[in-house]
């Protein structure tokens, strides 16, 4: 049986569709209202308030907890102040991605470690010898996103002390309604916005601030079907759609290494030993095989195979959690892992992997589109990601 | 090739202008509305040097937004967005430059016994929502729906299309009737037949034809009047419902709804992207007239006597104000002056524009709801707007109007303060030749009369009003410019649309006077923010500099 999260009360209450998706075994509304139209635009017009509690939480303490996440992930934690949040994946020995999330420096010896897959028994193999104590707080914590240009003035209506000069990927502690809140200013929606971290017995009260203060700033709770647009909008990947972990993959070419998934920024080879960095510094040295890119399917020949039907164009007017056919000269270079329709750009467009000569901004290639049950090709264009990166986001 | 050096050497004069043509332009673009400034950012994109002059201190022409009172932002004359071309949107990257469509996901019409009549943006809640009121209407409805957006289809590229001359054996004009033809062909029979139908009625007799639902009637009729002097029993009314359609069948493109920051959000984008492309945009420059030499007009003076010279010269504004105020008419032929002369810009609209300290309480629907984000339309029957009419017709304002509201500040917190709103009422009819004149205390009196039609269905609206912007056609005219405040830049009619646009002759964009050309509203297709006027009267004016 699936789970509520700790705002189950507050979150079904709003559910007007009655339909749940399933996140890590909870409940997470696809969409509050009948379509996800207004959810999503909240989050580039207004504030939208995700759930995003069902994600997995660990808190890692003790001298060696430093070493530990230092020795996992391929970002070199000791760079990482007290007060700052990095993303960052982790890999296997053959340098291949296991998941990806982030890590908030709590305290000198204390971490926060959030993962989309569970993560405990991977770090607790990976803790033989080392002083730490690794504390799955998955269920003990409640845990808000608020995203869209009016985040800030609703967090700061209401918090104490104010959160105004929190910068990017940085976090604090603050009080919202009595209750004891971290904020970091961190996302999956590629906009201004923080995350709400709270005790579960508080989540509903907090949820309750958060409406009430937001009210007349236009906030709007918002399922993942809003979310799962504007991540890709934001060029952000998703385990399980955009890549497989390499713990799940069942043959080699299911994995992907963080160079391949447009990670390698994360990478860095100049620290202390950690899982994977010998694969990585030999994959770096002759070039990733692959490179994650973002397509912009051109809109006047998509639009003219459709009229050919005699059809208007129709594409889905959701993210496209499937695979899709992407080629060069009529071979098969690569695939779209999501693709979708962005209402803000007015653009189709996609998540994809391709060859790595393929990769060039600016290269034209052909994404496969079925129109009126028929296989056809229509030219997209390789463009950096992300795709929308408005200013407010940083600033 | 340097169009600025093609300009010095390709020049056909040689008198004292033709010398002092260092400083010029290829194009100069008057008046800096979507339409005008569209055209001009097309040009730039061809590589020309272009300027446009605008006579105000702000961009937008009749879709600006201002802050009438402080912390308010009033989207003051046009309020929503319809059928902004995608190819505009595409062509001149205006996401890039801060284009956004909200969506306005409903329409709530609050009815006078207490009830309401609402169409929402999921269908099984509009079916059981008309099924409330009609269970043969909420049937009708899918079919009516699913065969107007068919006629879209078949319509639609219309828009697209620079119109042919019927008249001419020009392979051209022919070619373009085939194409016309080869869209009609694209119908059914039954169709077809119900196209030339909807061409010919009114929009109450093709309602009636559907629905017995008042409120459902009324509604839609609505839709075929806006911007025109008729009423829903007028024939040829039909026919702007199907205008209605077109912004849908772009699916997932979705051009249509309120745009952020108001309609001056979408002209300050593409005043943006025009300036991106190296347009120069010239505020307070007020063009006094046309400069012609030699049959060709070659320039502009302006209000300060400033004159400035171009190889062409392009108007957005309206018809009667590009051709009987900006031109001698000795430089036209006689038969095009009483065609501009007789062509119709009556006004027939106002605009009640609100500052509110809450939000209005519906008796229909009490409380905050999402009714609030939509179209609020006072049209309980088209018996209601046909009364509204008949004031109109013999000089008067309707005395029980006609009202499309919107409330931006529910759908863009940026509006006004947090807690407050901004109210936008278009109202219909106020007609420019009202009877004995518009004054101020007939400016009033329609305000009060729009005020009061609205507190029959939300009392507390009185007592909201912090500030109140009233708006009657000659203020219309005298803020944008548009010829007795007529919106659409000339009426809807099918008199005056399409190869008949502005007048017959003279619909592809150019004028009696050799580069002198015409890209505003009041030529195919014209009407709403659409921007295709100014597109393609660009396309063909690069067409004619090729040649």
């Amino acid at each position: 049986m699936l789970k509520g999260t700790p705002f189950h009360s507050r979150t079904s209450a709003l559910n007007e569709t009655y339909a749940w998706r399933r996140w890590s075994g909870f409940l997470a509304a696809g969409s509050y209202e009948l379509t996800h139209e207004r959810e999503y635009w909240a989050v580039r017009n207004s504030a939208a308030l995700f759930d995003v509690s069902p994600l997995f939480k660990y808190h890692l303490s003790g001298p060696d907890a430093a070493t530990l996440l230092n020795r996992v992930v391929t970002r070199d934690i000791s760079q990482l102040a007290v007060g700052q949040v990095f993303y960052t994946p982790w890999c296997d020995a053959h340098g291949k991605v296991i998941d990806d999330g982030t890590i908030s420096r709590l305290d000198d010896q204390r971490f926060r470690l959030t993962s989309a897959e569970p993560s405990l028994r991977w770090l607790s193999m990976n803790a033989v010898g080392l002083n730490v104590t690794i504390e799955d707080v998955s269920e003990k914590l409640g845990a808000l996103a608020l995203q869209g240009p009016k985040s800030r003035l609703i967090l700061d209506s209401i918090a104490n002390p104010p959160i105004t000069h929190l910068k990017y990927f940085r976090l604090m502690h603050t009080q919202i309604a009595g209750l004891p809140v971290t904020v970091s200013r961190t996302g999956y929606t590629g906009d201004l916005g923080y995350e709400l971290w709270c005790e579960a017995k508080d989540a509903e009260a907090l949820w309750d601030a958060l409406m009430k203060a937001g009210h007349d700033y236009g906030i709007t709770p918002a399922g993942i079907l809003a979310l799962d647009i504007v991540r890709v909008e934001a060029g952000l990947l998703l385990l399980d759609v955009d890549y497989t972990s390499a713990h799940k993959a069942i043959i080699e070419a299911q994995k992907s290494s963080p160079f391949e998934l447009n990670l390698g920024w994360a990478v860095n080879l100049d620290k202390p030993n950690f899982v994977g960095k010998k694969a990585l510094r030999e994959e770096k040295a002759r070039g990733a095989a692959w490179q994650f890119v973002g397509l912009e399917i051109e809109w006047p020949a998509l639009e003219k195979l459709f009229l050919d039907e005699g059809l208007p164009p129709q594409i889905p007017n959701l993210t496209v959690r499937a695979s899709v056919p992407v080629s060069s000269m009529g071979r098969q270079v690569g695939y779209a892992s999501s693709s979708t329709w962005s209402p803000l750009l007015k653009k189709y467009l996609a998540l994809a992997h391709v060859e790595a000569e393929h990769a060039k901004p600016g290269n034209l290639l052909m994404f496969e589109i079925m129109v009126q049950h028929k296989h056809r090709y229509t030219p997209a264009r390789v463009v950096e990601l992300p795709f929308f990166n408005p200013e407010r986001k940083r600033q | 090739m340097s169009s600025k050096q093609s300009t010095v050497h390709c020049s056909p004069f040689t008198d004292n202008y033709s010398l002092t043509m260092a400083n010029n332009y290829d194009a100069i673009v008057i008046g800096g509305g979507h339409n005008g400034l569209i055209h001009a950012a097309y040009l730039a994109k061809a590589g020309k040097k272009v300027v446009v002059l605008e006579r105000r201190h702000l961009v937008g022409g009749a879709a600006v937004t201002e802050e009438i009172y402080p912390g308010f932002k009033f989207t003051e004359f046009s309020y929503v967005v319809s059928l902004l071309r995608p190819e505009v949107i595409r062509d001149l990257q205006l996401p890039k430059h801060g284009l956004t469509i909200l969506p306005l996901p409903s329409t709530f019409t609050p009815l006078p016994n207490g009830d309401y009549f609402a169409a929402w943006d999921d269908h099984d809640k509009t079916r059981r929502e008309i099924a409330r009121h009609s269970l043969k209407d909420a049937e009708a409805y899918d079919e009516y729906s699913r065969q107007m957006a068919r006629m879209a289809m078949a319509v639609k590229p219309i828009l697209s299309m620079i119109p042919p001359d019927p008249t001419t054996l020009n392979p051209k004009d022919l070619f373009g009737l085939a194409k016309l033809g080869g869209h009609a062909a694209g119908l059914s029979e039954k169709d077809f037949y119900n196209l030339a139908k909807l061409m010919t009625m009114s929009a109450a007799d093709l309602l009636d034809e559907w629905f017995e639902t008042d409120a459902l009637k009324g509604t839609k009729s609505a839709s075929g009047i806006i911007g025109t002097f008729l009423g829903p029993r007028s024939p040829g009314t039909a026919y702007v419902l199907l205008h209605h359609y077109m912004g849908e069948i772009d699916g997932a493109f979705r051009a249509w709804g309120f745009a952020k920051g108001g309609t001056g959000g979408i002209s300050n984008s593409i005043a943006n992207a025009a300036k991106a492309l190296g347009v120069e945009v010239r505020l307070n420059a007020s063009v006094s007239q046309i400069i012609v030499k030699n049959g060709r007009a070659v320039g502009v003076a302006l209000e300060s006597g400033e004159e400035i010279y171009a190889k062409y010269v392009s108007s957005s504004l309206d018809p009667k104000r590009t051709f009987l105020k900006l031109t001698d008419p000795k430089q036209l032929p006689s038969d095009f002056v009483e065609a501009i002369r007789r062509y119709k810009i009556r006004g027939s609209s106002g605009k009640v524009n609100l500052a509110l300290s809450g939000l209005p309480n519906f008796t229909a629907l009490p409380g905050e709801g999402a009714l609030h984000r939509g179209a609020i339309s006072i049209s309980p029957s088209v018996d209601y707007i046909e009364r509204a009419y008949d004031d109109a017709k013999y000089g008067h304002f309707s005395r029980k109007p006609y009202i499309d509201c919107i409330l931006p500040s529910m759908i863009d917190p940026d509006m006004a303060p947090p807690g407050q709103h901004v109210m936008s009422c278009f109202v219909q009819y106020a007609p420019f030749a009202h009877e004995g004149g518009w004054d101020d205390a007939k400016r009033e009196a329609f305000g009060d009369a729009v005020i009061n039609a609205l507190s029959e269905f939300a009392p507390n609206l009185k007592s909201l009003i912090l500030h109140r912007q009233v708006l009657v056609p000659p203020d219309i005219e005298r803020i944008t410019g548009l010829t007795e405040g007529n919106i659409f830049a000339g009426e809807l009619a099918l008199h005056q649309l399409f190869f008949l646009r502005p007048a017959p002759g003279y619909t592809n964009y150019r004028t009696p006077i050799a580069n002198f050309w015409q890209c505003g509203s009041g030529t195919h297709p014209g009407g709403g923010i659409m921007g295709a006027s100014g597109r393609l009267a660009a396309l063909e004016l690069l067409k004619d500099w090729k040649a």
